[in-house]
This record gives C-alpha cells, structure tokens and sequence, in this order.
C-alpha cells in the first residue's frame, strides 16, 4: 500500500472522482494548471480539460453561487476556497442558499451534489486570517454537512463519500498535517461514512473527543495520562454536522467522564454543543463535568500562537482535572 | 485581456463617453414604428403571450384583493412589468432554465403553471410543492424548468452563472435566464455573476427588470451611472437596454440574447426598463414615496394595453375576447381559490425532511418530541394536531411527487 500524504490523498482521491463521474467539476482560485496553492488540485486541469478544472476570478461568493447553480443543474461541483478564513464572503451563498435549496423547493431542486474544499486550522504562522476553524458557524446551519479528516487515509475516504452524498457537505481540510500527516493509503476507491465517529483508542477513565488536527495532540496528552495511570477513550467525530450523538454518548454512559478539544474559540464553540447534549443524555453518569480545551476568545494570534493552541499539555491537564474532580 | 494602448495625454473617461439607447419597436398606440427590427411574431404565439399577460394581471389583482381581505397573509404583483416578463420567457425555449427574483409570475403562467398550483403554494397547503414552507409567490416547478424562489436578492444570478455553464457542459444547446431588479443589481452577487459568466463563458441571459424603484428607493439613489446596462462593458459582455413594457422590443431582444448565448456560449445583459405599477408587496404603500401623478403618466405606458393595440390593429384581438377572457379568468381565479383555501396544511412530519435527503436520527428525535408535545397541547397547535389526527391523516405526503417530473 503507498504512503501518501495529506494532499496526494486529497488529490488522488479528487482523480478518481473526476476519472469515474464526467460531472464532477473542480475549480477555485488558482485551481487549475498551477494545482492550488498547497497542490491539492495538482495536474487534474492535464488530465481531465480545462472545462472542468479551472481557475476562478477572486470572489467567494461567486465561487459558490456557480457551485450551487452547477449543483442544481446535475453537476457535481467540487469547488475550494483557498482559506477558511475567506470562507466568509459566500457565507450567505452558503447559509441561505446551500443549506436550504432541497428544504424550500420541496425536493424539487437541490444542491446535493456540492463540495466545497476548504484548507482550515492553525499552526502554520498564519496570523488571523490563515488560521481560523469556522466550524461551529456552519454546523449552525440545518442542511449542511460539515466533514473534517485527522489523516490521509480518512482524508481521501471522507471525501469520495462527500463528492457522492446526496447532501452539499463542507470539507474543511487541516492545513498543518497537509504534509506533515504521512500515512498508507489505498490505490484503489473507498468511501468512510459521514455522520459516523470512530473511536480511535478504547479506554475506561475518560473520554476525548476532538476532530482533525486536533486528533494527534489528543494522542500525545493520552500518552501523558497513560503514564499517569489513567485509560483514555478517544474518538474523532469526523462529521461536526450531523454530528454522531450515539457514539459519544455510549462512551460517556462507560468512562463518566468528557473532555472535548478544538482550537475554535470556546464560546459559541462545538465543544459546548457537545457538552450540553451529553449532560442531557448522560446526567448521572457522569463523575465530572464535561471539560473544554479550546482556543482563547480572541482573534487568532500570531507570534504567541502556541501559546493560543490548545496543546497536549492543556489537554492532558484537562485530563487529570477531569479524573480527579 | 488589458489593452495596451499608449498614450502621453493625461486624460481621465468619465464615462460619459458611452451612451446607451432604449431599443423600441412598438409605439404605445400599438403601431410598429418605422423601419424597426420587429419580431416574426405568429399569431399564436402572440396568443399565447397576451393570455399570459392578462392571466397575470387578473390573478395580481384578485390575490391582491383577497390579501387585502385577510385571505392571504402576503403578495406581490407583477402589474406594470407583464410585458418583460412574459416577453423574455416567451423568446426562449420551454426547456431553458429561469431563476427568478420573485415578482415574475408571468413566466410561469405563461409556461403552463395552473391557477390551482399558484393558490396551493400562495396558501401553503398540502398540495404546494414547496410543502407550506415559504411565504407567498416563492413559486417553483421542476418540470416547467422555474427555479424555486428564494427571498434574498441577488442570490439567483451566479447560480444562474453555474446553472449555464452545466447546460453548456451537457451539450444540450440550453441556456438559462435570470431575472433581477435594479436594486439587486447593487448586490455583490450581481458583480459577481456577470464576471463569472463572461470569464466562463456561459450561455446565461441576464435580464434586469429596472422598474424604478427597489420598495421605496428609487434609481437615482441606487447608482450614479447610466442605469445597469454600461457595467456590462467593464466584463466585456453583450448588452443590450430596451423599453421593458414593448412586447415586441422584449421578444425581438431576447431572442437574439438567446442565439449569442446558445450559438456563441457568451452572455448577455439586457435591461429592460419598466416601471412596478403596483406597491412593492402588500406590505408597502408607494404614497409616501412617490406621486399618483408619476403613477398616472406610467399607467398610460402599460403594456397590456400596448400589446392590445397592436393585436387588434392586426384583427388577432378584439374587446368581445377581451371581455369573455377576463370573465373567464376571474372565475377561474375564485374557483381556485376557495379550494385551495380549504387545502388541509403539509403533514407535521414536513417540517424535518428534505432538510437533508434523510431525516437523521437527532432530527427525528426532535420530531418524535414535538409530537408528543402537540399530543399533550392539540388545542395550541391546530394545523399540527389536525395532521397527528389519523381521521384527517390520509391527505399527508399528497404532494410529495408532484411538479416533480
């Protein structure tokens, strides 16, 4: 099995989306015979035309009206927009329009067959607006799917299942493991099912829930637990919207026990939709209240960035708070 | 592609170097004005289009009286714009996609739509294809190729930018026509769409309904240019501006609109000027915002009334028809209404599907409470209750495949 990372598993799977379906279409800003500007879309313009892989003019929300026009037509636009943090000009496109096309037509039109590729996270020196997860404002939104990939292995699953899903999704990709998470992956076409967690690591004490870049800090704060004599339960939730109650909960009613993790801003975050969903299902099960380990409420910063993060050193405290409450 | 093009004079365009005529066929006594490019309008073709216009203004009027009635909670007339409208839809092929803004009723009467399809949606009944879940006049239908309508301006143009740029990738020779006024026209979307569509090359029309006012706001307000028309130069697209109440201009204008757009993959702008007779909705009373004497001078420029002219000036018309027609109408437009008035409500189960192709498990959870609520609470919750009812549950999901096609 190759190794591959983050991005040739997105740019592999997006080849074979594009080799299977005459429909799938991928454009952006400088998508097309430069690849992007991470490569994600590298040599799709070379193989499959410029008719389907293009460049777009600098404007957001234009990206994803087209998106949604293709999509409603019977395309399956697969469009990026080159930073999360610019995500915000189609946010109407994105709100009133994508989330609510099949809803308020009756199922006469929909937009099912939108992806819309995002790069998303921080720890790259990118300042405010390289840096951001807007996560919790889409999963805000009814009609929306909202998909994040911890490596490259779930990163091309996840996506083939987001090209074909009857539902427009958001695929918000975490831009620090683009190259840095390495993995085997597949030649061949597979699909992991959205809506679904994974509980990555089967514990007893405690459980850690997180998404994307977030997993492999999760992982080394639960080395540091481990040492410290406490089982960790881990469990990447993979689709924020909608987002799979049952496994957490499941584990919460075992461990007692919650942490949630995102590197968002805490309040308004999707920790806390978590944790209020789970105290409702798991009240008296639990031996601690639901701990947060988030991003500040701040703008992302830039020279004290890590200091920001939520590390696995804040996690791990959490941890131990949580144990021993 | 930037010119190159030197120059040691240091001189400013203001603009005013550009100046663009209303293109004009028919004079409002409903003669061809000399030596214009008139349409090869067959009479049954001008049939169809004048029954469409006068469907349209019947049923404004009518709804717009049952609004006021306390029948309707909401509506929005096409009165004054009928001749754009119907004109534009009427120049393109049945199968060719419209998204509209929401005040161009007129297309749909004139593809077909029925009466008893407008009154299930304008009172959100079981059988409204959109299933009771947007106000009055957000219109839809698959099968008569009418994108749903959605409230917020400008959202419909780059979609329609997309939509084409898919019929021309399906090889289907297919365009789309989108509607706009002159006040969506400032919306980001709009700059958006027609940079888009000029870079992409998609056969996409896009037709301004410049109706003078955007609710109370009139145009001098709205831009300082030459009206819409002059920022299709800055995408370098065709365009075109043309008396929007000249049935003959509108058909003649968007014909050859949709021959550049299909035969070329170009598209096009047209700016139709017109005026909205009619209040914004019922909402709104123009009073406070302008004068009956404007009112009055455009009301003598209404294109009904032109088209009549030239009909009966050609023997296709006559006031016998005029007269039966109308009666006709109105009847149907009552008939229609008083039944689907007594319409039950959509199922209560409508509100949690299509919000995604399934209903997922935390969506149904929310529904099996809210049912059990409304058990306990039937009196709070008339239209729920009633569809809980297992007497009345047989007409739920009636209209889950219609318009569907």
């Amino acid at each position: 099995m190759p190794n591959m990372n983050m991005l040739q598993a997105i740019n592999n799977a997006l080849d074979i989306a594009m080799a299977e379906d005459e429909r799938v279409l991928c454009f952006g800003e400088d998508v097309g015979s430069f690849g992007g500007v991470f490569r994600a879309t590298s040599h799709l313009q070379e193989k499959y035309g410029h008719a389907r892989c293009f460049n777009t003019p600098i404007v957001e929300q234009g990206i994803v009206g087209f998106a949604n026009g293709l999509a409603s037509q019977g395309s399956v636009p697969v469009a990026e927009i080159q930073f999360a943090d610019y995500i915000f000009p189609a946010f109407d496109q994105l709100v009133n329009e994508t989330a609510k096309f099949r809803y308020r037509s009756g199922d006469l039109f929909n937009v099912g067959g939108l992806t819309l590729r995002a790069p998303y996270g921080g720890g790259i020196s990118g300042g405010h607006y390289h840096s951001q997860s807007p996560e919790a404002y889409f999963a805000h939104t009814p009609g929306l799917k909202v998909v994040i990939p911890r490596n490259p292995y779930e990163a091309k699953g996840l996506l083939l299942a987001s090209i074909r899903d009857p539902d427009p999704v958001l695929f918000f990709e975490p831009k620090r493991l683009y190259r840095a998470s390495t993995g085997e992956v597949p030649e061949e076409d597979y699909q992991l099912p959205l809506g679904e967690a994974e509980v990555t690591r089967e514990g007893t004490d405690v459980t850690l829930v997180g998404w994307g870049a977030q997993m492999e800090v999760i992982d080394r704060a639960v080395e540091l637990a481990e040492k410290d004599g406490i089982s960790c339960e881990v469990i990447d939730l993979r689709t924020i919207l909608p987002w799979d109650e049952d496994t957490v909960a499941d584990s919460v009613l075992k461990t007692g026990r919650l942490v949630v993790t995102h590197e968002a801003p805490r309040t308004g975050g999707f920790a806390g939709e978590i944790a209020a969903a789970i105290q409702e299902r798991c009240f008296l099960y639990l031996e601690s209240p639901v701990m947060r380990v988030t991003g500040l409420d701040t703008p992302f910063p830039l020279t004290l960035e890590k200091e920001y993060l939520p590390d696995h050193l804040k996690i791990h405290e959490a941890i131990r708070a949580s144990v021993n409450y | 592609m930037t010119t190159t093009r030197e120059t040691s004079a240091l001189e400013f365009l203001a603009g005013d170097e550009y100046s663009i005529p209303t293109y004009r066929v028919l004079s409002q006594d409903g003669r061809l004005i000399e030596g214009a490019d008139a349409p090869a309008l067959e009479r049954d073709q001008a049939h169809r289009i004048y029954q469409a216009m006068l469907a349209t203004r019947v049923m404004d009027e009518r709804m717009m009286a049952a609004q006021r009635q306390g029948r309707l909670s909401f509506y929005m007339q096409c009165t004054g714009e009928e001749a754009a409208v119907v004109g534009a839809t009427a120049a393109l092929d049945d199968a060719d996609m419209i998204m509209a803004q929401y005040r161009e009723q007129g297309a749909l009467v004139y593809r077909g739509f029925s009466f008893d399809e407008f009154m299930n949606q304008l009172f959100g009944n079981e059988l409204d294809y959109g299933k009771g879940r947007q106000m009055p006049v957000h219109y839809g239908s698959r099968k008569l190729h009418y994108m749903t309508i959605s409230s917020p301006l400008g959202t419909q143009i780059p979609q329609a930018t997309g939509y084409a740029y898919g019929q021309k990738l399906a090889g289907e020779g297919l365009c789309t026509l989108v509607f706009f006024g002159e006040g969506a026209a400032s919306e980001g979307d709009f700059h958006a769409a027609l940079n888009m569509a000029a870079v992409h090359e998609a056969p996409v029309i896009f037709f301004c309904r410049n109706n003078g006012y955007a609710i109370s706001t009139p145009t001098v307000e709205q831009f300082a240019a030459d009206g819409v028309a002059p920022r299709a130069l800055g995408y370098r697209m065709h365009v075109i501006r043309i008396d929007g109440n000249d049935i003959l201009a509108v058909y003649r204008a968007t014909e050859e609109a949709r021959r550049i757009a299909v035969e070329q993959n170009k598209p096009v702008l047209i700016e139709a000027m017109t005026y909205r007779l009619a209040a914004h909705s019922s909402s709104d009373d123009p009073s406070g915002y302008r004068s009956k004497k404007e009112e009055e001078a455009w009301r003598e420029r209404d294109p009904i009334l032109r088209m009549k002219h030239w009909m009966v000036e050609r023997d296709w018309w006559s006031d016998d028809e005029e007269q039966s027609l109308q009666e006709e109408l109105r009847r149907e437009v009552l008939e229609t209404m008083k039944r689907a008035e007594k319409r039950p409500p959509p199922a209560l189960g409508t509100l949690v599907t299509d919000v995604y192709a399934d209903v997922t498990p935390a969506l149904q959870r929310q529904l099996d409470a809210l049912e059990a609520h409304i058990r306990r609470y039937p009196d709070a919750y008339p239209k729920g209750a009633s569809s809980l009812d297992p007497d009345v549950k047989g007409s739920a999901g009636a209209s889950t495949d219609q318009g569907g096609v």
